[in-house]
């Protein structure tokens, strides 16, 4: 009987600590909690309130450290192609044209200093099929490529996710390669028309590819001391 | 009570208007309620339980539509009219349709003898206490119908723990309420309401009169909880075990019906319990001295304000409720019923007995 008497004591102030909670965090619900993240050392000395995040609205912002959304700086791009080669999903498609002689000076260097020696029309990132993994940033030789701390680039169409990047325009590009074939086809008509006339000429046209590499290796040089793997491109 | 007009004269006027042969006014008695429930449940039940839950649980609620989501109930709504309304193809077609209509009916039905204020009361019955109490039992056969009309296992059981819950708590609530009726010596609701208006505002009422009147009070309004199947008596509609309880096959209109059913019983149920313990229609504030505030904020106006607010109250409390406590199971709900609410409530009623044969 007595046990009666205890579960309904028992009952009756539960109910009623319960009840004092909840009407608590009632008459709390006009303050807003502060967005003092986890390690914050005040994380508990909060203000109760409401915690909700109106999310489009209002947002935690990312961490500036944060890797999400992929992004390639393509004027440091030296289209090696390496981070098309070592992406899991196939996300990042390039296209290249080799730069002529003469337009070395226009293709211009990377911010470290290398030459650079492609034309890169097209560096498609699908960032509907990115997975963050990072490693195509890894094996970037010129850091170019890199995650952003942009979170929510979310599309309703996922041909939206498709994401281009380049540093040629159509028209431009169609001119570039057409002024590489013609240069090749004229190399190759001199190569033709050289071995033809005389077998001697040959070692005298062989120093003429030959000064390339030194020009590299300078650069090479030059960026080695800012960038990491720029050398062994 | 001087400045107000007689008992009745209102509600006696609009049921005697006709146009011709046509009792219009009649319709209008019948419509004030359904409008004043429609409107209730459309505000403070659905917006005003969303936004006090999520207030409770530091959420903020509805928000999108309209200023701080005031419309959200509106669109809501044209939702669920646009909803397809299924009728399952191996349903008992007849109970499945007319589950919600009993279910609606039963607790609208008791509407008409609750007094919204000294001029308005759909029937002055003489046996109005007892003719709420009886009527609301209707509702138990909606909820069967509609479970065993679905023709579902989640449904049939909700059904029956629905009509065991409520057939068992209607003993301690009657015998509460019939403690309120001894104190008044009368089961009309608005001579109920009478016995506790004066000048004194509050100290009038049954509940601050009476030394044992609040043991009834707490016995009524537990009881009322089950009877509306409301937390933590929602056993009939466990959403984590039933998955809708009774209405689980209903869609559309059909389902917007049975929610505002469940509106109309909760208000109904604190309305009976303030007219019962909390004097109703009359106001709360004493006269002090010189300054008459309860003769201030007393008649016809004022009285329907003071019911709806001791109603409001009473739902925010079944709501705070609903938001603290986890729910019963099947055998700690017909422990309590039987065990602790019935043995208090026949005490209650001896104690109240006592005390009015002594005074």
């Amino acid at each position: 009987m007595s046990e009666y008497f205890s579960n309904i004591k028992t009952s009756a102030t539960t109910i009623a600590t319960g009840m004092g909670i909840t009407l608590k965090h009632f008459f709390n619900a006009v303050k807003r909690k502060g967005d003092a993240g986890i390690d914050d050392a005040d994380y508990f000395r909060q203000v109760d309130g409401l915690c909700t995040l109106q999310y489009p609205k209002e947002a935690i912002p990312t961490p500036a450290h944060g890797r999400y959304r992929l992004y390639v700086n393509i004027d440091d791009c030296i289209g090696c192609m390496q981070c098309e080669r070592a992406c899991p999903v196939e996300c990042i498609t390039i296209e290249t044209i080799k730069a002529t002689s003469d337009d070395l000076a226009v293709c211009g260097k990377t911010s470290g200093g290398q030459q650079k020696r492609m034309w890169v029309p097209r560096f498609d990132i699908d960032t509907a099929k990115c997975m963050t993994c990072g490693i195509c940033v890894s094996v970037c030789p010129t850091d170019c490529l890199y995650h952003t701390p942009v979170a929510d680039f979310s599309e309703f169409d996922v041909k939206n996710m498709l994401y281009h990047f380049g540093n040629l325009s159509r028209i431009e590009a169609e001119a570039k390669k057409k002024k590489l074939a013609e240069q090749q086809a004229q190399a190759a008509k001199e190569k033709a028309a050289a071995g033809g006339a005389a077998k001697p000429g040959a070692p005298a046209a062989k120093p003429a590819p030959k000064p390339a590499p030194p020009v590299g290796g300078q650069a090479g040089a030059a960026t080695g001391a800012n960038t990491v793997s720029g050398i062994d491109f | 009570m001087s400045s107000s007009p007689s008992l009745n004269t209102w509600s006696d006027a609009l049921s005697g208007f006709s146009i011709g042969w046509f009792p219009l006014g009649l319709v209008i008695v019948a419509v004030i309620p359904l409008v004043f429930i429609a409107l209730y449940a459309l505000t403070y039940g659905v917006y005003g339980e969303r936004k006090i839950s999520a207030f409770m649980q530091d959420r903020i609620g509805p928000m999108e539509v309209g200023f701080w989501g005031i419309l959200q109930t509106l669109a809501d709504i044209l939702k669920l009219l646009q909803k397809e309304d299924i009728v399952p193809t191996v349903a008992d077609k007849f109970l499945f349709v007319i589950g919600p209509g009993i279910l609606f009916v039963g607790s609208f039905l008791a509407f008409a003898v609750l007094p919204f204020g000294p001029a308005f009361i759909g029937a002055d019955l003489n046996v109005g206490l007892f003719y709420a109490v009886g009527i609301v039992a209707i509702e138990v056969v909606g909820i069967l119908a509609a479970g065993w009309g679905s023709n579902n296992k989640w449904a049939l059981y909700g059904a029956i723990r629905s009509v065991a819950q409520i057939v068992s708590y209607e003993i301690p609530a009657s015998i509460a309420l019939l403690c309120a009726a001894m104190l008044a010596g009368t089961l009309s609701m608005q001579q109920i309401t009478m016995m506790q208006a004066g000048p004194g505002g509050f100290l009038h009422w049954f509940l601050f009169t009476n030394p044992i009147a609040w043991l009834p009070f707490l016995i009524y309004f537990i009881s009322s909880l089950a009877e509306t199947n409301r937390a933590p008596f929602d056993i009939p509609e466990a959403e984590s075990e039933l998955v809708a309880g009774y209405f689980t096959e209903y869609s559309g209109m059909k389902f917007a019906v049975i929610f505002l059913a469940e509106y109309g019983s909760m208000f109904m149920v604190s309305a009976i319990i303030s007219i019962a313990f909390l004097g109703g229609w009359t106001s709360p504030l004493p006269n002090i001295g010189g300054l008459e505030l309860n003769t201030m904020t007393s008649g016809p106006v004022w009285g329907a304000f003071w019911i709806i607010m001791k109603g409001f109250f009473f739902i925010f409390v079944q709501m705070w409720l609903r938001w603290t406590l986890p729910r019963l199971r099947v055998d700690q709900l017909m422990y309590l019923c039987w065990k602790v609410l019935t043995p208090f409530s026949l005490v209650s009623f001896v104690l109240t007995a006592i005390w009015v044969i002594n005074h």
